[in-house]
């Protein structure tokens, strides 16, 4: 083939040689992630949102290995600090150098670590159900939206079934009859590794359904998409069209509703673990140690107040975050 | 002439089913989108296909590129009937037959860049080697006017003149012997839309590709076509060479979209130009009117129009066109001038004679036609 290049060049007096940059220069392309992030971190609020939560990732990580060097003691009773009200003596809650959030009352183990090891199950949990959920959601949200036909009916139905279920109180009653089949029939662990896996499977099982439509409207319009007709057109293959074309234009709806569901997650384990449902004692996770100090809320306030604090700080950060992702990711949302 | 044209379209019907709202959906009609096309483009030539919106020029463009698989009718590229293969065989046809879509801003995948953007077709046939796709993107690049070296940047670094480029680079990457171009310079601004134009004929000349243009713009199409077809709800209503639709237009729609182009030689002369006004608007496609579909709106429709369809009949050498009533504007004839093809009378009533010549409704041209002064068949 002959390049007509020159030719060309003729007519081609447009923008095209108007952008190029010299030689020397180095192109620098910008991807359209690129530029979202750039508009992301020009976002104050979101950026103060994103350390917070990258904070509590990190000690999330370093919280079994401080436990373990012996740094944190989320176990050990400190029976001699508690005056003979089982309350922590002296003021603020027991608070000193050795102990900076003071101790739980009754029991006398050390506050910050019950609190810091918490997160690090809770957000264990959360992370694990919300992958679950996302998976579950993004494969039948695209599969939903990309067959149309019976398949969609049967999704969308689904959707409604699992959204109309009364989840909560299934989860109560049907909490030790599963816990059971999961040691048993799964071979997990009993006890606590079983529960912990029966918190994930449920919240994990409810959760996807939103995703789940999200991603199927999202399909629905990018299906109909000119540069999916030209991939068609290209002789391009189903699985080269829904992974390689679309799937690609579905990361920005899918990492926003990471960061949305997410927090929701780390509260519902926090009321499950208040109902008795989640890990069991001594693991402290957020909920449960929440569920502790619920009984000495009056008598010993600031002990309330340690993980309910650290709950709030979590989920609006998160919540906060997803605001901020969005907001970057989708330039013609109103913003 | 000899040569066999690279497209004919035979009798191409596309009807789209209404399916009623609730649990049972039932087929309660069809929108009949293109409903008996025929025609032909020659190798290395262009068909314009004009039309308002809606009339299913647009469907027909994604019957012959088989993105919409045709309810009827015979699409013949290169001899063989490609209207109702299997889409396994389809692949080998994709390579001949591509695309140039009217909108560069949702054409590009924003995710990916140009380079694999043009590349996408070379990998999905896998035609050449992995490391000799590069060269071949930036090569495509050259050709349409890009800078090669622009090859790893994002569709949104791009303006709409330059998108429309890589969508057209995207289009030759396969080496087609037809490209379909679906209005692709409606979404550009005037300037951009001469270069584009440009582009394209100059690939057109290039690379001896046979285009079927379908677009709106009357001016773009007279620039780029040396062929033109009229469609209006579905049906080819006049099909001729440029000169004859632009200076010796025969149907009554035709007359009418040509008079409501704006004429800059026109405004120079002064005075106002006589300006056909159609009343009304276009009938649905899902119950298109009885006989004549323009009739509804037609100034000289008569009893006939609504009884008998006219057909698409070839009244000079390179023209065709379906009307009771054909004449040059302000010279229609007075009585239909196709009783005696269609054996019927004034009214539209069957006459008892037997049709006199059988009109021939393929893609081409004959060597015969029906001439309207003398009222009889003659050849050339």
């Amino acid at each position: 083939m002959t390049s007509p290049a020159n030719e060309v060049d003729e007519i081609a007096t447009d923008e095209a040689t108007h952008h190029s940059t010299g030689p020397s220069t180095a192109v620098v392309s910008k991807s359209p992630t690129r530029i979202a992030m750039e508009r992301f971190r020009k976002d104050k609020l979101s950026m103060t949102a994103f350390s917070i939560v990258v904070f509590f990732f990190v000690a999330a990580v370093l919280a079994p290995i401080l436990v373990k060097t012996g740094v944190l003691d989320p176990f050990g009773t400190n029976q001699d600090l508690l005056n003979e009200f089982s309350l922590p003596s002296g003021k603020w809650g027991g608070m000193s150098s050795s102990h900076p959030l003071g101790l739980e009352p009754g029991v006398g183990r050390d506050a910050l670590s019950r609190v810091w090891y918490g997160i690090t199950f809770s957000l264990a949990m959360s992370i694990s159900a919300t992958i679950i959920a996302i998976v579950l959601g993004v494969v039948l949200g695209i599969v939903s939206g990309a067959s149309g036909g019976w398949a969609d009916t049967i999704i969308g139905r689904l959707i409604d079934l699992t959204l109309s279920f009364p989840q909560t109180l299934m989860l109560l009653a049907l909490s030790s009859v599963l816990v059971t089949f999961i040691s048993d029939k799964l071979h997990v662990p009993s006890g606590n590794p079983s529960q912990a896996v029966y918190v994930v499977a449920i919240l994990g099982l409810f959760g996807w359904t939103g995703i789940a439509r999200l991603v199927r409207g999202q399909v629905l319009s990018l299906r109909e998409a000119e540069f999916v007709q030209a991939a068609n057109l290209m002789g391009a293959s189903r699985a080269r069209i829904y992974f390689k074309e679309i799937l690609p234009n579905l990361w920005a709806p899918i990492l926003v509703s990471f960061t949305l569901i997410m927090p929701t997650f780390v509260s519902a384990e926090a009321a499950l673990g208040y109902l008795g449902v989640s890990i069991g004692p001594p693991t402290p996770t957020l909920g449960t140690v929440l569920n502790d100090s619920l009984s000495y809320a009056d008598t010993d306030p600031l002990y309330f107040f340690v993980p309910a604090v650290t709950i709030m700080v979590i989920v609006v950060s998160f919540n906060l975050l997803g605001d901020g992702l969005r907001d970057a990711l989708d330039p013609k949302g109103n913003r | 002439m000899s040569e066999r044209p690279i497209l004919e379209v035979e009798d191409l019907k596309m009807y789209f089913p209404v399916k009623s709202t609730g649990v049972i959906r039932r087929t309660v009609g069809h929108v009949q989108a293109v409903d008996g096309v025929s025609f032909q483009v020659e190798k290395g030539q262009a068909l314009g296909l004009v039309g308002e919106s809606g009339c299913g020029k647009s469907t027909t463009g994604r019957l012959v590129t088989r993105l919409n698989k045709p309810t009827s009718g015979a699409i013949r590229f290169e001899g063989d009937d490609i209207s109702d293969i299997s889409p396994r065989k389809l692949k080998p046809l994709r390579r001949e037959i591509q695309m140039i879509f009217q909108d560069p801003y949702t054409s590009l995948n924003p995710r990916h860049t140009v380079g694999s953007i043009i590349g996408a077709p070379l990998a999905i046939h896998d035609v050449v080697p992995k490391n000799k796709i590069l060269p071949r993107v930036q090569e495509l690049l050259e050709i349409v006017g890009l800078n090669p070296e622009h090859y790893n940047r994002y569709p949104n670094e791009f303006s709409g003149g330059q998108r429309q480029r890589i969508g057209i680079a995207r289009s030759l990457t396969l080496q087609p012997k037809l490209l379909v171009a679906d209005e692709p310079v409606s979404a550009l601004d005037v300037s951009i839309q001469a270069q584009v134009i440009n582009l394209l004929q100059q690939l057109q000349r290039e690379f001896d590709i046979s285009f079927l243009f379908i677009a709106h713009d009357l001016a773009v199409v007279r620039h780029f076509c040396p062929e033109v077809a009229v469609m209006y709800l579905g049906k080819i209503v006049e099909i001729a060479d440029r000169d004859t639709i632009y200076g010796h237009a025969h149907h009554p729609y035709t007359q009418a979209l040509l008079s409501a182009v704006p004429d800059v030689k026109q405004a120079e002369v002064g005075g106002r130009r006589e300006r056909i006004r159609l009343q009304g608007d276009v009938p649905s496609p899902i119950n298109p009117p009885s006989g004549c579909r323009f009739r509804t709106r037609c100034p000289m429709a008569q009893e006939i129009c609504a009884r008998v369809e006219p057909p698409l009949m070839q009244i000079g050498p390179r023209h065709k066109v379906a009307c009771h009533f054909a004449g040059e504007l302000g010279q229609s004839p007075t009585r239909p001038v196709t009783t005696s093809v269609l054996g019927v009378d004034d009214q539209g009533s069957p006459a008892g004679t037997s049709p006199a010549t059988p009109v021939p409704t393929g893609p081409g041209y004959d060597q015969q036609w029906f001439d309207l002064s003398s009222q009889q068949v003659i050849s050339a």
